[in-house]
């Protein structure tokens, strides 16, 4: 038996995967979710072998619900926009499937993934899709963070300074932290580069909360943020923050 | 080739003090093989003729920069040249008879019998420049203006192809397709009745100009047959409500105005929330102005201005400012949990 849960926001949508499933007796749909919200919950709950997941969803997207989720399952992407097909593939997922595909595609897409799951234990597989670095398909302009069992929309602008903190980042904004299962080059990588600056191993501040960069000792400097917090430069860093500020 | 380059204009320059300094030579060496003038007589002569020529030349360069005589009246052309000529001729004569060589005899009377052959010659020359400038001009002005007809032509195609982008959004036919081809197996009347939607809205969207004006109440059908099929996409989720004050529905708006903004209000209340919406939809006539107002709900609190709200309606904004030339027809306020989007369209009196 395998468990498949369906994400989409169009009612219709969901009913043809529904349809054309029925050629596959062994994958039962464990819940059809309207959101990304209640993706979250539904995995946790059923703990699936496959979702097929939309990408635009009302309030958090596709990859927004993935980067959520711990060890998420393997996944099919089914949706309209074609200019998220690399995104999807970099996140490793099983197959790309644009709508409105036929029976044959989908049906191409399971004995895929079939395939795979017979041959090796596809679980590295599945795995990798999280903590390989899943990018948003448009110029990030928020994060999604899960507390407890809220979810919360933190537009980057909001933003004052990530910290690492083990395998998590803690993300500062004005009054709260939130603790996310992401690395630092991660964020490196996806936040605005003209915005967003890592400054330390440890650190990427927000250039807009940066009022001053004053020397600690000898060769060594410290970034003063509005907040009146004190950041770390290294070495890179300030070089780098130089370059950014054109010093 | 480019005529208004900096190294052309260098080059013809160069060109140009070559051929001047020539021209001295010559002259000077013809003097003194011919007449038995010394090189000083020669070169003064040749040096302060040509002197006035490069300025009368000068002059008819800068002249006609600034008016370009048409065929009919290069008369004038004409007349200027042998004036220059004229003026030349006297200002040489005077200027060496009587400033810097008043002793030398024989010189005078060359002065005296070459007056006319040396005024035939003036004007010769600066005719020559004036012609050469004349077309110089001309071919300018012809390539600024080829230019200038081009760039207008390409701002006007990539009007026009953004416009036609915008009213044909893929995604909605994408997804539209995609639930047509769901219902095709379960419900295949409701699949049939889908297809004739989309179609009939497919064809309103092609015929339409965007110039036109048409009465509200025909933009209202054509606007319903969008919000059927996001009904249909959308099920349950999706309510609409229209309503239009009767004296309004024979007012004019621009065809396919209100499309994009009530899809930039489905896309906003829908995937801003997890609710079901309503779109609202109202419509009135005052003080001789349509008035259409669209409401949708959003959520204040993770709504930071998104991508989809702002786009849409520029290009709305725009299109009814290339109209009318307002910028004040539409307007957007949010109250409460409400983004109300308003727009106003002035008829004529």
């Amino acid at each position: 038996m395998i468990k498949a849960i369906l994400i989409d926001d169009e009612p219709l949508a969901r009913s043809i995967v529904m349809e054309y499933l029925q050629a596959f007796p062994e994958i039962t749909i464990a819940q059809e979710c309207d959101d990304g919200f209640e993706g979250v919950k539904a995995i946790a709950q059923h703990k699936p072998d496959l979702i097929f997941l939309d990408i635009q969803m009302p309030k958090i997207n596709g990859f927004e619900m993935l980067e959520l989720i711990e060890q998420p399952p393997a996944v099919i992407f089914t949706t309209a926009f074609d200019e998220y097909a690399i995104k999807a593939f970099e996140s490793r997922a099983i197959d790309y499937l644009l709508k409105p595909f036929s029976k044959e595609r989908f049906e191409k897409a399971i004995q895929k993934w079939l395939q795979q799951r017979n041959q090796t234990e596809t679980k590295a597989n599945t795995q990798t899709l999280l903590t390989e670095e899943v990018r948003q398909p448009e110029e990030r302009n928020r994060i999604v963070v899960k507390e407890g069992s809220n979810i919360r929309i933190i537009p980057v602008h909001e933003i004052h300074y990530i910290e690492a903190y083990d395998d998590y980042v803690k993300i500062f904004t004005q009054k709260e932290m939130f603790l996310k299962k992401k690395t630092m080059s991660f964020y490196e990588q996806s936040l605005d580069p003209a915005q967003f600056v890592r400054v330390h191993r440890s650190y990427i501040i927000h250039l807009q909360q940066l009022t001053k960069i004053e020397p600690l000792e000898k060769e060594t400097y410290l970034a003063l943020l509005r907040s009146g917090v004190k950041v770390p430069l290294s070495k890179s860093g300030y070089a780098k923050l130089k370059v950014v500020l054109g010093l | 080739m480019n005529l208004s380059s900096p190294s052309t204009t260098r080059k013809i320059a160069s060109a140009g003090v070559a051929g001047w300094l020539t021209l001295v030579i010559v002259e000077a060496y013809v003097l003194v093989s011919t007449f038995n003038f010394s090189w000083t007589i020669a070169f003064a002569d040749a040096v302060n003729m040509n002197l006035l020529l490069g300025t009368a030349g000068y002059i008819t360069f800068i002249f006609l920069r600034y008016y370009q005589p048409s065929p009919k009246n290069a008369a004038y052309l004409l007349v200027w040249c042998v004036a220059l000529a004229f003026l030349c001729t006297q200002a040489h004569g005077y200027l060496m008879r009587w400033n810097l060589f008043p002793e030398e005899q024989a010189y005078h009377a060359y002065l005296k019998d070459s007056n006319l052959v040396r005024g035939l010659l003036l004007w010769l020359m600066i005719s020559l420049i004036g012609v050469i400038s004349w077309i110089w001009f001309y071919l300018q002005e012809q390539r600024a203006g080829e230019k200038r007809e081009h760039d207008t032509a390409k701002l006007a195609r990539e009007a026009e192809l953004s416009s036609l982008r915008q009213q044909l959004q893929p995604h909605f036919l994408f997804n539209s397709l995609n639930s047509i081809s769901a219902l095709a197996g379960s419900k295949p009347e409701e699949a049939r009745k889908m297809i004739q939607q989309l179609s009939d809205f497919l064809r309103g969207t092609i015929k339409k100009d965007d110039q036109q004006l048409v009465p509200l109440q025909d933009e209202l059908k054509h606007l319903q047959l969008y919000l059927d099929i996001e009904k249909v996409r959308f099920g349950h989720r999706l309510r609409t409500i229209v309503e239009q004050a009767e004296e309004s529905g024979s007012m004019k708006l621009p065809a396919l105005l209100l499309q994009p903004v009530v899809e930039n209000a489905i896309k906003f209340g829908l995937y801003d929330t997890t609710d079901a919406i309503t779109i609202r939809i109202e419509t009135l006539a005052r003080d001789n102005q349509l008035i259409i107002r669209i409401e949708n709900p959003f959520d204040p609190k993770t709504s930071q201005p998104r991508q989809g709200t702002g786009f849409g309606l520029t290009s709305v904004q725009r299109r009814l400012y290339l109209l009318y030339a307002r910028n004040d027809l539409l307007s957007t306020r949010e109250i409460d949990n409400m983004f109300i989007t308003e727009i106003k369209i002035p008829q004529p009196a």
